[in-house]
């Protein structure tokens, strides 16, 4: 296997701890191409890793903005200026009357957003990925907790980036394939 | 994690009142919640339920393809009360979702640990719930296949929804509401997918549980957005629940009929959709936990919550009974005063005495913490609350019906088979779904499962 084949070196802990602090080493070291996978959200990893800002809250604001606004166009439109029809003296533009559908589109637009940005800026949905070749990498979702250094990193070097990792105190070092 | 409320003096096992029960490892906890699905078998009780629940499911198809081959006239609606079991089942199928959603979202937001292990199966409730729900207006349509005209779409006609009126905010709060709910689910749903992909030792189960999980694979990116997202999606539900049965209440209370021409019927509707919904989720969640094996996650002390904030919405829909009362006679209109005195006596007064009994008398019992940890008490009790609130919902809607303006118009509705077919036919498919779901979905959220053992963890050291 030459290094062009490797997409990774993949180190594995035993607890969050001992990967926060793994990977706070890491991030040290100099390497910025770096990754982990736990089991579940854990506190204070993105930050390790790197990892500082995600945009998810603005694209849901966007999402929110435009539900309201289009839905209470649309009513406007609708009421105003395509087919106005004078219901009991109200004005055309009753606008106490058109909160209701506005607030739950604002409601709509956010969460589709919200839930489909998180999807497409996590890369999500994904057919497959170089990372579910590696050995043991099942455990990710039970009880292990993994970080990685890829080989797209300036600085990786297979065999001086798999001594750095054992240095850690990972339970087990392994290099991941590409294929 | 808090310390569990001292029960000294009541003689109750302090060791039953913590929300995780016994020592859990990441890994065993992770195989308790999978293994219900993967590996171990299936409990007799399942299939018996699951037999039943398809016998009514079959029911609701009949009476359904029945109604739309024949029109509402199998019913018994005629006026003037044109409203009556669909729309009941309607108010109280949304109300019941609503429950899950409080539990899932705003609890979500409380940061209260003891959401951690029902909010799972809480969400599934909500979901089959609205989706029951959502039917009943459509049935209860003469033209039920022309139900999307109320839905803004660009047609040849050029007509519009009459956006002032409160039908067409109601397709939206519920359209809106099933939609928000099955992504929060969903969303939550995608790291325990993964889990079960890379548990099962089924080629069959691997693709098709790997495929609903989209390729998740636990990185820290996805989970810092899947935090962010989450907690915002929660942020949205919560104003939305809120939102979903002021609307389906303001259907009642726009028009001008005595009893339901009132300014309390937003929050009084809310109370009551609470109200029933947590005695719903008490009703699911404790043969949940007995046939599942599940009594170290679901324990007493996540049942005792569930009677207390009961309690609370049990009081306030009591307030709003009263309130009712008083506003009929502060307002000195005789159509408001005779609809309450009509209620307390005349032919549905066994309705109204039966819904304070339930939902007033039956719910005090909750004071008691004996009758709180007492499961069989509990589940009683919901059984109560669930026929009282349905009840409340039936007589809000006929009693101001079957009196109306004009007395020669006066009747008395009584269902025929067709409407009890259908009440119970949506029991039995909001079962089936729910059967369907612990079967083949972990019904208790297990990534959020193994960061409370990470919490307790933390709390002990």
């Amino acid at each position: 296997m030459s290094d062009t084949e490797v997409y990774g070196v993949l180190a594995e802990f035993e607890d969050a701890d001992a990967l926060v602090a793994a990977a706070t080493r890491v991030r040290d070291a100099g390497y910025a191409r770096v990754d982990a996978y736990t089991p579940f959200s854990v506190p204070g990893l993105p930050e390790a890793i790197g990892f500082r800002r995600d945009r998810v809250a603005l694209v849901t604001l966007i999402g929110g903005i435009l539900g309201g606004a289009g839905i209470y166009f649309l009513q406007w439109f609708s009421a105003v200026v395509n087919y106005p029809i004078n219901s009991g003296g109200r004005p055309f533009n009753s606008w106490p009357a058109f909160i209701p559908a506005t607030f739950e589109c604002t409601v709509l637009g956010a969460a589709l957003f919200a839930f489909f940005g998180y999807l497409i800026m996590s890369g999500l949905p994904k057919l497959h990925h170089p990372i579910f070749n590696a050995k043991e990498f099942d455990l990710s979702t039970r009880n292990r907790f993994f970080v990685c250094i890829e080989s797209a990193d300036p600085r990786f070097e297979r065999a001086a980036t798999t001594r750095f990792l054992e240095s850690l105190g990972a339970m087990r070092v392994s290099v991941v394939p590409f294929s | 994690m808090p310390p569990a409320i001292t029960a000294s003096g009541n003689g109750v096992d302090e060791s039953r009142l913590k929300f995780l029960r016994g020592r859990y490892s990441y890994a065993s906890i992770t195989d308790k919640i999978s293994d219900v699905v993967l590996t171990r078998p299936t409990h007799w009780g399942w299939y018996a339920g699951f037999a039943l629940c398809t016998l009514l499911t079959l029911l609701f198809v009949i009476a359904i393809a029945y109604l739309f081959a024949t029109g509402v006239g199998i019913w018994g609606v005629d006026i003037p009360v044109a409203w009556a079991f669909a729309i009941t089942n309607f108010v109280w199928w949304v109300g019941i979702g609503h429950a899950g959603t409080f539990i899932s979202a705003f609890l979500l937001l409380l940061r209260q640990k003891w959401r951690t292990s029902v909010n799972r199966f809480a969400e599934a409730m909500t979901i089959f719930a609205v989706a029951m729900a959502g039917l009943m207006p459509i049935l209860h349509l003469g033209r039920p296949w022309f139900f999307y005209w109320l839905v803004p779409y660009p047609d040849i006609m050029n007509v519009w929804p009459q956006w002032r009126s409160p039908l067409v905010w109601d397709i939206f709060a519920i359209g809106t509401y099933i939609v928000v709910s099955i992504l929060f689910w969903y969303m939550g749903l995608i790291p325990d997918l993964a889990t079960l992909r890379d548990r099962s030792d089924s080629r069959v189960k691997q693709i098709v549980y790997g495929l609903f999980a989209l390729g998740w694979r636990g990185e820290a990116r996805q989970w810092k957005r899947f935090d962010t997202a989450y907690l915002l999606m929660a942020g949205l539900a919560t104003p939305l629940v809120v939102s979903v049965h002021s609307v389906v209440s303001l259907d009642f209370s726009i028009g001008n009929t005595p009893g339901w021409h009132s300014t309390i019927f937003p929050p009084y509707f809310v109370a009551g959709a609470l109200f029933s919904g947590f005695a719903m989720a008490l009703t699911i969640s404790i043969p949940l936990r007995a046939i599942f094996g599940l009594k170290d996650f679901i324990t007493a002390r996540h049942l005792d919550n569930i009677a207390k904030v009961m309690l609370v919405c049990g009081l306030l829909v009591a307030y709003s009974y009263v309130v009712e009362i008083f506003m009929a006679f502060y307002s000195g209109d005789e159509f408001e005063k005779f609809m309450v005195v009509n209620r307390m006596t005349g032919p549905y007064a066994p309705i109204y005495w039966t819904v304070v009994f339930c939902n007033v008398v039956v719910a005090q019992l909750m004071w008691w913490k004996r009758v709180r940890l007492s499961t069989l008490a509990l589940f009683v009790i919901s059984i109560i609350v669930n026929i009282g609130m349905w009840l409340e919902r039936f007589m809000i809607i006929v009693t101001s019906l079957h009196r109306d303006f004009l007395p020669s118009s006066w009747d008395v509705y009584y269902p025929t088979f067709w409407d009890w077919a259908t009440l119970f036919g949506s029991l039995g498919a909001f079962a089936w779904l729910f059967l369907l779901f612990v079967r083949f979905l972990p019904a208790i959220s297990i990534s959020e499962m193994r960061k409370l053992v990470l919490e307790k963890r933390e709390g002990e050291t």
